[in-house]
């Protein structure tokens, strides 16, 4: 048992409900008792959906415990199919549920023979995993199913398309600014000459998985949900993919050159079979080769050139890289920040701060502990100390201890940021409906670095101004002035020490209540008047 | 369209696939009520993360309560689930010394048969914090039926006389506050008028008459429970005590001979154990939620104590007064209660009072002895208003209820927030059921707080009238 007060990341149906709910025509039923289908409120409440969310329970109470769901499962499923008609329907069980070990497979089996839509039970452990890991399970488990059931239907579409084309994967509900994300990839993939075959969940029809094959290649914007569906797409149809996420001016520009790379072997590969066609490719290349032999003619590895595109876009249509040569930017240069979030997004907004804006990371950390190895290295020399946890109160010590000028992190950092009077730009989910804005915010593109730029600088301006008016005694003074959330201070400080301390500048004065602190505990003072204030700073030889 | 209403009562139950809170979430309102608990959820990672996500910014206010989450471990029994239990109990102990721990059981718990109530006695005198057991699942309940279990085990737990007072004080000398001095303070003698009536603001005030004790229960913010005090210390009855109180320690004393009297309609197992288990005399009357409530419930009140009630009937008229202006919006309007907390009979009753025209009450679970006065109440009203009477949904299932909102075009559904967005962008206007549960609706004072609610999106559709947008999915009512 643990106790717990706030988690990170949630259980693990929600990811199959979150993929499920992203496609479209394609119901689920979670296999539940009462009022655990709290997932239709937060997708109605946080994304605004207009749509009654494709999810129902299969409601477990004290009948089922005693005589187990019998005919109910099946007949919710029957039932379903004959109401919406969906293309697919996925039986989700829940923590609870997987603990009363019915056979939901036979269940399935049965309600497949009655019903037109394809039926699956989500294969997740919920003991096991969270959320985002079953989120990339589901999502692989769907694309498996329809890649099969094509191959045995033999409608599986390997004939590339003409144009280099691209999935998307991994986008869907309740991820945090996915749909502007979407949007900018789509516009930086048509900037670059690239069609967009599929993307999916996102709005996606599970019935048009069997043309996943024909894109040139996968596209994987975040780390953490897609990337097995994009491995078994590789292994089985031999499909490269991409999973550098273009989140800042640099990896943006190294996530081009990857595309680049595979659209010049693709092409490579196809003048090499132009001339030696008795050579044997599998069937996938073949098909492709057909197609590309009757555009190849004007088509040359030069049209695959996007250094000129990523230098423009670098230099004029991103801000980024000028804002950090302004005096804006200057300013910040040193400041102390701390990262913490998805593996995707804090690891990125690392390399961000510290190697596109002079900031110092003094600690990154996720809360993705499955990939807690991946992200290490990810940010390997671009912070002082990594923190990986899912314990918030973990991370909140650690800001307390860091005293850092600005926090990137979720809306638990956020609020640990508010307690503490440090200022917040969230970067990650787990999120409040106000990180799901209507205007359009991607973080992902050359679009995103502008988005990514205004909210570190009105991080810590906000915070700058605020120490400001703090210097020049423009607010009231706080009586609180203690930085730390677990506060087992014996000392009492006397009003005209107190008075003293409130003086001091916002940004330092946890330092020097700190010190002085440590300076009357060695001291063996327990009351601290202006007189220890100052004869600890002589102490300190500062 | 209008097939569905009939000249009597209807009830009629449905699949039950519906959606509603987890009980477990009256650990929102309920650590918030009684100051000195602390709430422990044994349950897994989808209680809790409904409960973070469900109460929203107070998870960051250091809340009095937190999961036990149970493991791989403990749910294979690898784990001792007493030691565990004890080990984060010591813990809660040292770092927030509550008065009393709530262990609320979940699914989880029923399903792996945790013995919860077995382990929490000996707990208990092991580490010396009363351990209370509710099982507020999601299996046997639905949304505010968690309160109804968390006080039916309180009752338990109170005092029965000023004797058995003073023995458990001794026992747990580690208490700051002793029981019998502050229930002695709340609780006057039996049958024998304390002093005279304190408090001479309301200069209607009745001479204070001799009466059984009376101990009122259910939930209610303080200011709520002060108000409903003094509208029965108007007519000279004084309550000598509620279940819950702000604090445990402060329990009301009850035995045999105490009457006591529900503020709302989900408590019907809480009335079950102070009858059966405490010997208290239940006063059923319909529940003090709009004007016409509260009078029917003080009423009831006196009748049972023999006192005439006074000046009555001409508060209820100034309330009603006072209402006119959203009185007015509401009148000839239809109403779709979707069913999700179990205070809809009472809020379909008041708003039939008010002129409106209710089609369907949903209810997750209707106990007919219960809530009898309310619902007399209910059907008397209706004729009196001359509107049809609403069908009782009891268990609704969700899509044919949406199949039946499409058909009959309610000026209002009260539905909870998976629906509300969805029917609102179909042209349905919706106010969400949840914050009837949250916002203050007991007692005259408090009407114009409901009114307030139902009215909002009645409002709101007047503001926007002119736009012309109310239908914004492509294909409206498919």
């Amino acid at each position: 048992m643990k106790l717990a007060y706030w988690m990170y990341a949630g259980p693990a149906h929600i990811g199959t409900l979150r993929v499920a709910s992203s496609f479209k025509n394609v119901h689920a039923i979670m296999h539940a008792p009462l009022g655990d289908d709290y997932f239709n409120v937060m997708r109605s409440m946080l994304e605004r959906e207009r749509d009654f969310t494709p999810v129902t329970a299969s409601i477990v109470d004290r009948h089922v415990l005693a005589r187990g769901s019998q005919e109910k499962v099946v007949e919710n499923i029957t039932r379903k199919d004959k109401e919406e008609r969906p293309d697919l329907i996925i039986l989700t069980p829940t923590c609870t549920s997987s603990i009363l070990q019915e056979d939901l497979q036979n269940f399935v089996d049965r309600a497949a023979l009655e019903s037109d839509s394809d039926v699956l039970l989500a294969d997740v452990n919920h003991y096991r995993v969270n959320e985002l890991q079953a989120a990339d399970r589901t999502l692989e488990q769907v694309v498996r199913f329809y890649i099969e059931k094509a191959k045995k239907q033999n409608d599986l579409e390997t004939i590339k398309t003409e144009k280099p084309s691209a999935n998307i994967i991994g986008i869907f509900t309740l991820g945090f600014h996915n749909q502007h994300d979407s949007r900018e990839l789509k516009r930086l993939l048509n900037d670059l000459g690239i069609e967009v075959n599929e993307i999916i969940p996102e709005g996606g029809s599970v019935t048009n998985l069997k043309k996943l094959p024909k894109a040139w290649f996968n596209f994987i914007p975040y780390r953490e949900v897609g990337l097995m569906a994009a491995n078994y797409l590789e292994k089985e149809l031999n499909m490269p993919y991409v999973s550098t996420t273009p989140m800042g001016v640099v990896d943006t520009a190294v996530c081009i050159r990857e595309i680049e790379k595979i659209l010049k072997n693709i092409s490579l590969n196809n003048l090499s079979g132009q001339q030696d066609s008795k050579k044997t490719f599998d069937d996938t290349l073949d098909n492709f080769h057909e197609v590309r032999k009757l555009s190849s003619n004007q088509n040359s590895e030069s049209s695959f050139d996007f250094e000129e595109y990523i230098d423009q876009q670098s230099r004029f249509v991103s801000q980024a890289a000028w804002f950090s040569r302004s005096i804006d930017c200057q300013n910040l240069t040193g400041k102390k920040a701390i990262v913490f979030g998805d593996a995707t997004h804090a690891a990125s907004m690392t390399k961000i701060l510290a190697r596109e804006m002079g900031i110092r990371v003094s600690c990154a950390g996720t809360y993705c502990k499955h990939d807690a190895d991946w992200f290490r290295e990810q940010v390997q020399g671009f912070c002082d100390e990594v923190l990986i946890t899912d314990d918030h109160t973990q991370v909140g010590d650690m800001i307390a201890r860091i005293e850092p000028a600005a926090i990137f992190g979720t809306q638990m950092e956020r609020h640990i940021g508010k307690r503490l009077d440090i200022p917040c730009g969230v970067i990650s989910a787990p999120v409040h409906i106000q990180n799901f804005p209507l205007g359009y915010r991607p973080f992902l593109g050359y679009e995103g670095t502008n988005q990514i730029a205004d909210l570190v600088y009105n991080s810590f301006t906000l915070g700058m101004e605020d120490h400001l008016l703090e210097i020049f005694g423009g607010h009231d003074t706080k009586e609180v002035i203690t930085k730390s959330l677990s506060t087992d201070s014996t000392f009492s400080w006397a009003t005209d020490g107190l008075a003293e301390l409130n003086k001091i500048p916002g940004f330092v004065r946890g330092k020097i209540k700190r010190n002085t602190e440590k300076f009357a505990r060695e001291n063996g003072i327990t009351e601290i008047t202006v007189e220890v204030m100052y004869a600890a700073k002589e102490a300190a030889g500062a | 369209m209008v097939e569905a209403l009939a000249d009597n009562l209807t009830f009629e139950c449905e699949t039950g696939n519906y959606h509603t809170f987890c009980p477990i979430s009256c650990v929102a309102w309920l650590y918030q009520k009684i100051e000195d608990s602390f709430f422990l959820v044994v349950g897994t990672k989808t209680c809790g993360y409904f409960l973070q996500n469900a109460l929203g910014v107070m998870i960051f206010a250091e809340p009095r309560y937190a999961m036990a989450e149970l493991e791989e471990g403990d749910i294979s029994a690898q784990l001792n689930d007493y030691k565990e239990l004890k080990r984060l109990c010591l813990q809660i102990k040292q770092d927030r010394n509550p008065s009393v721990i709530v262990w609320i059981g979940t699914c989880t718990t029923e399903i792996i048969k945790m013995d919860l109530e077995g382990m929490a006695p000996r707990l208990e005198a092991e580490i010396g914090i009363p351990i209370v057991v509710a099982r507020a699942n999601g299996l046997d309940y639905a949304f505010t039926q968690g309160e109804d279990t968390v006080l039916a085990a309180m009752a338990h737990r109170c005092p029965e006389n000023l004797n058995s007072v003073v023995v458990e004080s001794n026992k747990r000398l580690d208490t700051n506050h002793p029981r019998g001095l502050n229930t002695k303070l709340v609780f006057p003698p039996t049958g024998e008028s304390s002093s005279t009536p304190d408090g001479s603001t309301f200069g209607s005030q009745k001479e204070k008459t001799n009466h059984p004790p009376l101990v009122l229960f259910g939930s209610l913010p303080s200011t709520v429970t002060t108000q409903l005090n003094m509208e029965l210390k108007r007519q000279g009855i004084e309550v000598s005590g509620w279940l819950p109180s702000q604090r445990y320690t402060d329990l009301p004393i009850l035995s045999d001979g105490v009457y006591v009297c529900g503020v709302n309609p989900f408590l019907s197992r809480t009335a079950t154990t102070l009858m059966r288990r405490r010997k208290c005399k239940l006063i059923g009357a319909p529940f003090p939620i709009g004007p016409d409530g509260t009078r029917a419930w003080i009423e009831k009140i006196c009748s049972v104590f023999g006192v005439i009630p006074q000046g009555l009937e001409e508060r209820e008229k100034k309330i009603w007064q006072g209402l006119e202006d959203y009185l007015e919006l509401v009148r000839g309007k239809s109403v779709f209660f979707m069913g999700d907390n179990l205070l809809e009979v009472s809020l379909a009753r008041f708003l039939v009072r008010c002129g409106m025209i209710v089609y369907e009450i949903g209810i997750p679970y209707m106990d007919k002895r219960f809530q009898a006065a309310e619902l007399a109440f209910l059907e008397k009203t209706c004729r009196e208003m001359d509107v049809p009477m609403p069908r009782i949904v009891e268990k609704p299932d969700n899509y044919n209820q949406i199949q039946r909102i499409r058909e009959l075009q309610p000026d209002l559904a009260i539905t909870g927030m998976a629906h509300a967005n969805p029917l609102e962008a179909r042209g349905i206007s919706t106010k969400w059921s949840v914050e009837f549960t949250f916002a203050q609706i007991h007692g005259f004072t408090n009407a114009r707080d409901i009114l307030e609610l139902v009215t909002r999106p009645l409002r709101r559709n007047q503001s926007l009238e002119s736009l012309g947008w109310t239908k914004l999915v492509k294909s409206a009512l498919t």
